[in-house]
């Protein structure tokens, strides 16, 4: 049984705005990292992001049928209909941060992008065969940088613990499903997210503990990103930097 | 090129008469074209004027992100951010090649990076110039990467074999460094007329800099001369700045821009153009720190080293700690 379109378009915009809100943040480090190699990790993540960016939106604009490009989803919608978890808009903050927002965030995909591979959906699967290779190597790397850094010094253990309680209440909203998770679910395109959430808790709290890091107890979860609900205030001022151009001089080529 | 103003040590090439039996056996292996290596017999002043010329060079790949990077985040296609990604990625990447060629004469990349922060050292005169509208991303490609290129092409032969290296893989990326640039311009200049202006503007405020960028005339140059003879420096700096406006006036012409030259003409006797040089005051103000973005420039790189020690300092910590423990299990 094929998803019905709305509900495809929707789930495929999920997986795109989330791709691309975080590509953004993360290139927003170019040229200030800690160190020369960290800037190059940083930029080639920025870059695999924004290569599954044009892929999911670029199939979001397919299934939509409105001759739209992926460029029109990206830079001309306004914040109500950006479907990425809250998670991904949040600031930068310090390199720590940034790395454990990475991690939080690579580990669903790791788990989750593994199961789209089996989708009923060829281009899904065709995305996620892409995309999944990149992620097994992101999850490697920022698992790597929070073990050594939460296992490092007085100092870069206080400030990922200190990253990892600011950022806990938002990994509940991943594993969060509505009708459009139980349609892709039924359909057989994707995964309904809470079923993976003692896979994820399982490869988050190895890691977790091997970087000597306590994982707050309080399930409490931020929402509204996935569903569009109500975003974060960050959200805007990062869609006003990156829509100006196509906003300034509409119907431009570039 | 990224490499300005360096200076040999010493007072000039000296005479086969004036040389020791060492340093005549390294001048024959130089103008043999036989690679000096790094565990070779050098002349302490060969390996003093690389250790500034690389050093600078590989600071400019790294400042030189900052001016690109300040347009990652407003790229206007999902596309060009990826390519900007890219370039900006190879040009990191370029500086480690770069520290590590450096670091093969007895240098070490930290002692390079606390000489380029506190001021010792210099990167590229270009990079303390502001990235204003879009079109500046494509002039930056083309007349910035396309001057680099002019001087790195011919570095590919240098003497010193890991800088040779260094200089063939950089030059590689580099050429679609230039072309990226280009295609920018090509689509702005192309395009509406608030591109148009885009591109005019970026043309403006670049070219000079652009020109800048070989140094100011070396013809008499002392240094200059010990390093053509070393083979570290090929070309003079006029004879590069020639080939970059013969090489460039077409292309703009191709673009419908107007170079903000008006003694710019065709010289049938020389076989190439004659042009205004570039203001060498202002030149000389932008070395001493007075440029538009010197202090931005530089400032970045500060604040991106200060407030990564705790990063580096974790990590290193952490790898301390984990070969303890190894040493303990055994």
């Amino acid at each position: 049984m094929a998803a019905e379109k709305n509900l495809l378009l929707e789930f495929l915009l999920r997986q795109g705005d989330n791709a691309l809100i975080l590509g953004h943040r993360v290139s927003e480090w170019c040229g200030h990292a800690p160190v020369l190699e960290e800037d190059i990790a940083l930029a080639n993540t920025a870059l695999d992001l924004i290569g599954q960016t044009q892929m999911w939106l670029g199939y979001a604009a397919e299934v939509q049928g409105e001759g739209k490009t992926a460029d029109d989803l990206a830079f001309l919608r306004d914040a109500w209909d950006f479907r990425n978890v809250l998670l991904t808009e949040l600031p930068n903050g310090d390199f720590g941060q940034t790395l454990m927002r990475q991690f939080l965030f690579d580990a669903f995909q790791s788990v989750y992008l593994a199961r789209l591979l089996g989708s009923s959906d060829e281009t899904v699967a065709a995305i996620a065969a892409k995309a999944s290779k990149e992620v097994a190597y992101h999850v490697e790397r920022s698992a790597d940088t929070v073990v050594g850094l939460g296992d490092g010094t007085e100092e870069s253990h206080a400030r990922m613990q200190a990253a990892l309680d600011y950022l806990w209440p938002y990994v509940g909203e991943m594993f969060e499903s509505d009708a459009v998770d139980t349609a892709m679910a039924e359909s057989g395109v994707a995964p309904d997210p809470a079923t993976l959430r003692e896979e994820y808790d399982a490869l988050v709290t190895r890691v977790l503990t091997d970087a000597t890091l306590t994982i707050p107890e309080s399930r409490f979860a931020h929402k509204g990103g996935r569903t569009g609900q109500s975003h974060t205030e960050h959200l805007g001022h990062l869609l006003t930097t990156m829509q100006w151009l196509q906003r300034a001089y509409p119907g431009n080529t570039w | 090129m990224y490499a300005q103003m360096v200076k040999s040590t010493g007072s000039g090439v000296k005479s086969r008469d004036e040389m020791s039996d060492e340093e005549r056996a390294f001048q024959d292996k130089v103008d043999a074209d036989i690679k000096i290596e790094p565990r070779d017999w050098m002349p302490e002043g060969y390996r003093k004027t690389l250790i500034r010329q690389i050093g600078q060079h590989a600071h400019s790949e790294i400042v030189g992100q900052l001016p690109e990077g300040n347009w990652i985040t407003r790229a206007p296609t999902l596309e060009r951010k990826m390519i900007l990604l890219a370039k900006v990625q190879d040009e990191a990447g370029h500086g480690l090649y770069l520290y590590c060629a450096a670091e093969t004469l007895g240098v070490t990349r930290d002692d390079l990076t606390e000489q380029l922060l506190s001021g010792k050292m210099k990167y590229s005169s270009i990079f303390n110039y502001p990235t204003l509208n879009w079109a500046d991303i494509g002039a930056v490609g083309w007349l910035v990467d396309g001057a680099a290129i002019m001087n790195q092409v011919p570095l590919q032969r240098t003497s010193y074999g890991p800088y040779s290296r260094a200089m063939i893989r950089i030059c590689k990326e580099e050429s679609f460094h230039q072309r990226q640039g280009y295609d920018i311009m090509m689509k702005m200049a192309q395009g509406s007329e608030a591109q148009k202006k885009m591109a005019q503007d970026a043309l403006n405020r670049f070219w000079y800099p652009s020109l800048m960028m070989f140094g100011p005339s070396d013809a008499e140059s002392v240094h200059s001369a010990q390093s053509m003879a070393w083979k570290i420096k090929i070309n003079t700096n006029d004879e590069l700045r020639q080939k970059f406006v013969d090489q460039t006036v077409p292309q703009a012409e191709y673009l419908g821009l107007t170079i903000p030259d008006e003694n710019l003409k065709w010289n049938e006797e020389k076989g190439g153009y004659d042009f205004s040089e570039p203001d060498w005051t202002e030149f000389f103000e932008v070395l001493k720190g007075n440029g538009p973005c010197n202090k931005e420039r530089l400032g970045d790189r500060v604040k991106a080293w200060e407030d990564g020690a705790w990063v580096r300092d974790g990590l290193l910590a952490h790898a301390e700690k984990k070969a303890a423990r190894k040493v303990a299990a055994e």
